[in-house]
């Protein structure tokens, strides 16, 4: 007998747009850092990787954070995919343009 | 011809993880598109998702080996300051591409491009990899999430080849020995 199953979007709904989200914070988190000195010293964790490692982690811990919220009040729902996709859409561009120096570097410069 | 311990380690990065990563993602991205159940039988299907989820997998892991590798071993390297007063810069590729204003732009563009960009791609790659292992082979019947799993691995492949370029480059003008 093959068995009939109805999977519900709602989980890899979060997944998509916890990686929007994972994206857009590190995206910001390099952004400010690369205009605020302070900042940027605070996220250099380790000498040898320095602030590259503060900046990643704190996207990660955004991603991973957003989307067990996201997971766990989505899970075994079925949600509107198109607005998570347009939402995803933005906070990839967010994170895209938010890592490119010659945005960061439109307010600041730093090594 | 020998390689150094630091040669071996920027070659795993950006040669065995980034090409492994490409040739999975052509194999995940051909499985992806042909995973439709009016093309497949269902062994046919079966087979595919099995394969796709391999694939998928691969491609997560990899990119996650390759920016954790990237950040926590080659990286210091490329970054580490010379000792003051120090003219010889073969040992310190960030600072050789500095010392040179006709390749800084290595440095201040490409590395610092490089390094925010690799780590999202296993961010999406990720995403990509928990939509394969959810659906399954219910994939062949959502047709959108079918095309949004394409154009997230479409995205991280297209991200993963930038990071791969600007690699490629900034070792060439000053590769970490």
């Amino acid at each position: 007998m093959k068995r009939q199953t109805t999977i519900k979007n709602g989980s890899s709904a979060a997944a998509i747009l916890a990686s929007g989200i994972g994206l857009a914070v590190t995206g910001l988190v390099t952004v400010t850092a690369e205009n605020i000195p302070a900042w940027l010293n605070a996220l250099a964790w380790s000498k040898p990787v320095g602030a590259l490692e503060g900046k990643t982690t704190l996207g990660l811990i955004g991603w991973v954070v957003s989307w067990v919220i996201l997971g766990v009040l989505w899970k075994d729902k079925e949600v509107k995919l198109r607005p998570v996709l347009l939402v995803t859409i933005i906070l990839f561009v967010v994170g895209l343009l938010t890592t490119f120096p010659p945005f960061f570097d439109l307010f600041s410069k730093h090594d | 011809m020998q390689f150094t311990s630091r040669e071996w380690w920027t070659a795993i990065h950006g040669m065995a993880l980034g090409f492994g990563f490409i040739l999975f993602f052509t194999a995940a991205l051909a499985l992806v598109l042909t995973l439709e159940s009016r093309l497949l039988t269902p062994q046919g299907l079966r087979r595919n998702v099995i394969l796709l989820k391999i694939s998928g997998t691969v491609i997560a892991v990899f990119s996650w080996l390759a920016v954790f590798i990237g950040s926590y071993i080659v990286y210091p390297w490329y970054r580490a300051a010379p000792p003051a007063g120090s003219t010889d810069l073969m040992s310190f590729p960030r600072s050789r591409l500095l010392a040179n204003a006709a390749v800084s732009g290595w440095h201040n563009f490409g590395m610092e491009w490089k390094e925010h960009l690799g780590w999202l791609v296993p961010i999406i790659a990720t995403a990509a990899l928990f939509i394969i292992w959810r659906y399954g082979e219910h994939l062949a019947e959502h047709k959108g999430m079918r095309w949004t799993l394409f154009v997230m691995l479409c995205v991280a492949f297209v991200l993963a080849g930038i990071v791969g370029v600007l690699g490629a480059i900034i070792t060439k003008e000053a590769a970490v020995v």
